[in-house]
C-alpha cells in the first residue's frame, strides 16, 4: 500500500502555479539577455569614440555616442561591395544546395537497403575531414575548371559544403511526412516525381526553408574558402574583409572593426526575423493536420 | 491555387535575377588586357589606416610613372597569410610581390616558392640595409625577401607614476640591467598602492617575446651543430628572462597574472586607468597608444632592459618578397626598389609607426623625434638582430605545439623550470628532427 501526501490547498497550489511561472519566465528572460549580451556589446563598441574604448571601466551606454566607426570603417574598406559579393554567393548556395539536396534527401529518406545505409555513412564521413586537409586538391580542381577567383568557384564549394547538412535535416523531415499521403498519390496515378513536387515537397517547406537558412549562413560566415578562392580585392566577402581591421599579435582597429562586424551579423538576423515566423506557421500547421 | 502561380511566378524571377546578377559579379574584370601591359599583384598586409594610405599612394604613385607595368594592390591579412600563401603558392596562382614577415618565410623559401633576390636587386637597396637585418630573410645560400620594417619591444610608460616615484629612468645609452627592473618594479608597486603592479606582460603569443628578448641576456636555444643540424639547448642565457618575468608573476606580485594570457590592446585600459605603471609592447603600439589615451594621460617610451648579451633583441622584420612563379621578376624587383627608396621607406614607417631598416630613411629628421619615443626607437635599432628562431624550419610547429603552452604555463607558475626545460628541448628536438631529415 503506497501513501500520497496531502493535496495541497487550491490557494497554495495557484500561488505555486504563479510563481513557477515567473520563475519561467524569469529564466527565458535572462537566458535571451545572455545571447543578446554579446550584440549588445558589439553594438555599444560600435558608438564609442576612441577615447571611450581604452576605458578600464567601460560603460554599456557611451558618454559621447558617435557613428565615426561606422564612417571610418566604410571609408577606409569596401563593405558593402564585399556585403554584396557576400549576399550574392550566400543566396545562390543556399537555393542550389536545396535544389540538389531535397530529391536527394528524399531518396535517402525512402529508400531502404545497402545503397541509402552506404550513402548515410558517407554523409557522416565526408564531415570528418578537416577543411585544411581538403583545401589544396579543391584548389587545384577549381583551377582546373578556371574557376579560381570567381563567385561562382566559391558557390560551388559553399554548395558541396553545405549539401551534407542540408541532406541529413531534410532526409529527416522527409521521414516524418507520412507515406500513406505518397501511396494516396500513387494510387491517384502520380509517379515519383509528381509525388515529390506535388505531394512531399509542399510539406517539406518548413523544412526547407531552415535548411536554406543554415546554408546561407553557413556561406555568409565562411572566411577560409573566400581567402584563398578570391584573388581580385573586388571579389572579396564580408568576412575576408573584416580581417583587414586586424594588425599583427592580436592589434586590432577596434572601433571600425565593431562597427563592420555589427552591420554583418545583421542580414542573419534580419533573415532569421522574416522567415522565423514562417517556420513556426508551417510546422504548427503540419500538427494540426 | 493564385497565391501557389504568384509563389511559383516570384521563385523564378528571384531566380533568373540571381543567375544575371551573380552571373555578372563572376565575370570581367581580367587580368591580362592583352595590350603588352605587364600586370603584378602586389599583396599588403598594412592594414592601420595611415599605412594602408601609404602604400596605396606609393602603387598609385608607381602607376602613373610606369603605365607598362601595372601594379594592382591587394589586402591581405595578418591573421592569415600563412595558409594564404601556401594555399596560392601549390595552386600556382601566388600574387607576384608579398608583404609577409621574416619569421614567415623560411618553409616558404625552401620550399622553392620564392625567388631568390640576390642577382634581382640593385646596389643602393643591398647597400642601405644592415647585414644583420638581411641575415632574417637569408636561407640558406639565397635571400628571399627584402627586410624593410622592424620594430623592437620597448616599455611604454605612464610618465607620472614612473618621474613621481623617483626612480632612474632607463636611456637608449643606459638601459636598465633586468635586475634593476626587477627592483624597480618592486618600488614601484609599492608606491601604487593596492590592486595595481609595475608591469603587465601581455604573452597572448609568448614564446617570440621571450626568445627575442633573451638575446638581451645571452640566450640563443636554438643551436647549429657541424652538419647544419638546428638542436634546442636551453642554457642559463636562455632562462634568464623567463625567470624574470615569472617571479614578477608569482613571487614579486610586481606583475599582474590577469594579462599574462592577453594581447597588447587588452592591456591598454589597464594602463591608461593607472592600474599598470609599464607595459612592454611593440613600437609600433604608439599609434593606438597615441589614439585612445585619454584626454591629459601623459606616456613615455623607454627601452627594455638588458642582460649580460649587451642591448640587443631579436626582429623578425616585415619583408617584401616576389614569388618564384611570376614570370615578371625583374619588374617586381623594381617595384620593390621604388617602394623602398628612403623616402618612401619613411613614408611606410610612419604609416604603421614602425623603424626602418634602411640607414638613409632611419637618419630622416622625422624618425629621430622626442615626441611619441620615436627618438629612443631609433636609438634601438643599432641592436636589432635576427630573431633566434629565424632560419630554424619546423619553428612554427614548434612554437604552436610545444613552445606556447610551455611558456604559458612556466609564467603562470604550473610547472617548474625543469619541466620548461624538459619540454622545450626533448619534444622541441623531435619537431624540430621530422623538418631536418
Amino acid at each position: 500500500m503506497t501513501r500520497t501526501a496531502p493535496a495541497a490547498p487550491p490557494r497554495t497550489r495557484e500561488l505555486r502555479r504563479a510563481f513557477g511561472r515567473a520563475g519561467q519566465y524569469l529564466a527565458l528572460a535572462a537566458y535571451l539577455l545572455f545571447l543578446a549580451l554579446p550584440f549588445l556589446w558589439l553594438l555599444s563598441t560600435a558608438v564609442k569614440p576612441a577615447k571611450e574604448l581604452g576605458s578600464l571601466h567601460p560603460a554599456w551606454i557611451p558618454d559621447q555616442p558617435t557613428l565615426e566607426n561606422f564612417r571610418q570603417a566604410f571609408d577606409e574598406h569596401p563593405l558593402l561591395r564585399a556585403a554584396g559579393n557576400s549576399l550574392l554567393v550566400a543566396v545562390a548556395a543556399a537555393v542550389i544546395a536545396v535544389l540538389v539536396a531535397t530529391p536527394a534527401a528524399y531518396v535517402i529518406a525512402r529508400t531502404r537497403g545497402r545503397s541509402a545505409t552506404l550513402a548515410t555513412g558517407w554523409v557522416v564521413v565526408s564531415q570528418a575531414f578537416p577543411f585544411v586537409l581538403l583545401i589544396i586538391p579543391l584548389f587545384l580542381v577549381l583551377k582546373n575548371l578556371r574557376m579560381i577567383n570567381t563567385l561562382w568557384g566559391l558557390v560551388l564549394v559553399y554548395v558541396v559544403w553545405a549539401l551534407p547538412f542540408a541532406l541529413w535535416m531534410l532526409a529527416g523531415y522527409v521521414r516524418a511526412v507520412p507515406r500513406e499521403l505518397e501511396e494516396a498519390a500513387a494510387v491517384d496515378g502520380a509517379g515519383r516525381l509528381r509525388t515529390l513536387v506535388s505531394v512531399t515537397a509542399p510539406l517539406l517547406a518548413p523544412g526547407i526553408v531552415v535548411t536554406a537558412m543554415f546554408a546561407f549562413i553557413i556561406a555568409w560566415n565562411e572566411f577560409f574558402f573566400a581567402l584563398v578562392l578570391l584573388k581580385s580585392p573586388e571579389k572579396q566577402t564580408l568576412p575576408v574583409v573584416l580581417t583587414h581591421f586586424l594588425g599583427a599579435e592580436g592589434a586590432a582597429d577596434l572601433g571600425p572593426l565593431a562597427a563592420a562586424a555589427f552591420l554583418a551579423t545583421l542580414p542573419s538576423l534580419v533573415i532569421f526575423a522574416l522567415i522565423q515566423r514562417r517556420i513556426t506557421g508551417g510546422v504548427l500547421a503540419g500538427a494540426v493536420k | 491555387m493564385r497565391g501557389g502561380a504568384r509563389v511559383r511566378t516570384l521563385a523564378a524571377a528571384v531566380l533568373a535575377l540571381l543567375l544575371a546578377v551573380t552571373t555578372a559579379a563572376c565575370t570581367g574584370g581580367g587580368e591580362d588586357a592583352g595590350d603588352g601591359t605587364i600586370r603584378l599583384r602586389f599583396l599588403s598586409l598594412a592594414w592601420q589606416k595611415e599605412s594602408v594610405d601609404a602604400n596605396r599612394q606609393l602603387v598609385r604613385e608607381w602607376n602613373a610613372a610606369n603605365p607598362g607595368v601595372r601594379v594592382a594592390y591587394v589586402q591581405g591579412s595578418w591573421n592569415s597569410v600563412h595558409d594564404q600563401l601556401l594555399t596560392s603558392f601549390e595552386g600556382g596562382e601566388a600574387p607576384d610581390v608579398i608583404h609577409d614577415a621574416s619569421d614567415d618565410l623560411a618553409d616558404f623559401a625552401y620550399g622553392g616558392y620564392l625567388a631568390d633576390l640576390r642577382t634581382l636587386l640593385p646596389e643602393r637597396l643591398t647597400s642601405d640595409i644592415p647585414r644583420a637585418s638581411w641575415e632574417t630573410t637569408t636561407f640558406g645560400e639565397g635571400v628571399y625577401g627584402v627586410p624593410f620594417l622592424q620594430e623592437p619591444k620597448v616599455l611604454i610608460a605612464n610618465r607620472k607614476l614612473v618621474e613621481s616615484s623617483g626612480i632612474r629612468l632607463p636611456t637608449a645609452e643606459r638601459p636598465w640591467t633586468w635586475d634593476e627592473f626587477r627592483g624597480v618594479a618592486r618600488e614601484l608597486t609599492r608606491s601604487m598602492g593596492k590592486g595595481r603592479y609595475a608591469v603587465a606582460w601581455p604573452l597572448k603569443e609568448p614564446v617570440a617575446t621571450t626568445l627575442n628578448l633573451g638575446l638581451s641576456a645571452g640566450g640563443q636555444l636554438f643551436h647549429r651543430e657541424a652538419g647544419g643540424k638546428v638542436r634546442i639547448r636551453f642554457g642559463d642565457g636562455d632562462a634568464l628572462v623567463p625567470d624574470v618575468i615569472r617571479d614578477q608573476v608569482n613571487e614579486d606580485r610586481t606583475a599582474s597574472r590577469t594579462i599574462l594570457g592577453s594581447g597588447g590592446s587588452d592591456a591598454l585600459p589597464g594602463f591608461f586607468g593607472g592600474k599598470y605603471a609599464m607595459v612592454p609592447l611593440g613600437f609600433s603600439y604608439r599609434q593606438q597608444i597615441a589614439q585612445q589615451a585619454p584626454e591629459g594621460f601623459e606616456w613615455t617610451v623607454l627601452p627594455m632592459p638588458v642582460g649580460p648579451g649587451g642591448a640587443v633583441q631579436g626582429v623578425s622584420p616585415q619583408t617584401l618578397s616576389i614569388a618564384e612563379d611570376t614570370r615578371h621578376k625583374r619588374e617586381a624587383a623594381a617595384f620593390i626598389d621604388f617602394m623602398l627608396r628612403p623616402a618612401n621607406m619613411v613614408r611606410l614607417a610612419k604609416g604603421d609607426w614602425m623603424l626602418p631598416t634602411g640607414n638613409a630613411a632611419l637618419a630622416d629628421p622625422a624618425l629621430r623625434a622626442e615626441k611619441d619615443g620615436w627618438a629612443v626607437g631609433t636609438a634601438l635599432a643599432r641592436g636589432l638582430r635576427s630573431a633566434p628562431a629565424q632560419s630554424v624550419r619546423g619553428y612554427p610547429e614548434w612554437k604552436d605545439k610545444v613552445a606556447t603552452p610551455a611558456y604559458q604555463e612556466y609564467y603562470s607558475g604550473a610547472i617548474g623550470e625543469r619541466e620548461l626545460k624538459r619540454r622545450l628541448e626533448r619534444d622541441g628536438n623531435l619537431v624540430l628532427a621530422r623538418y631536418q631529415r
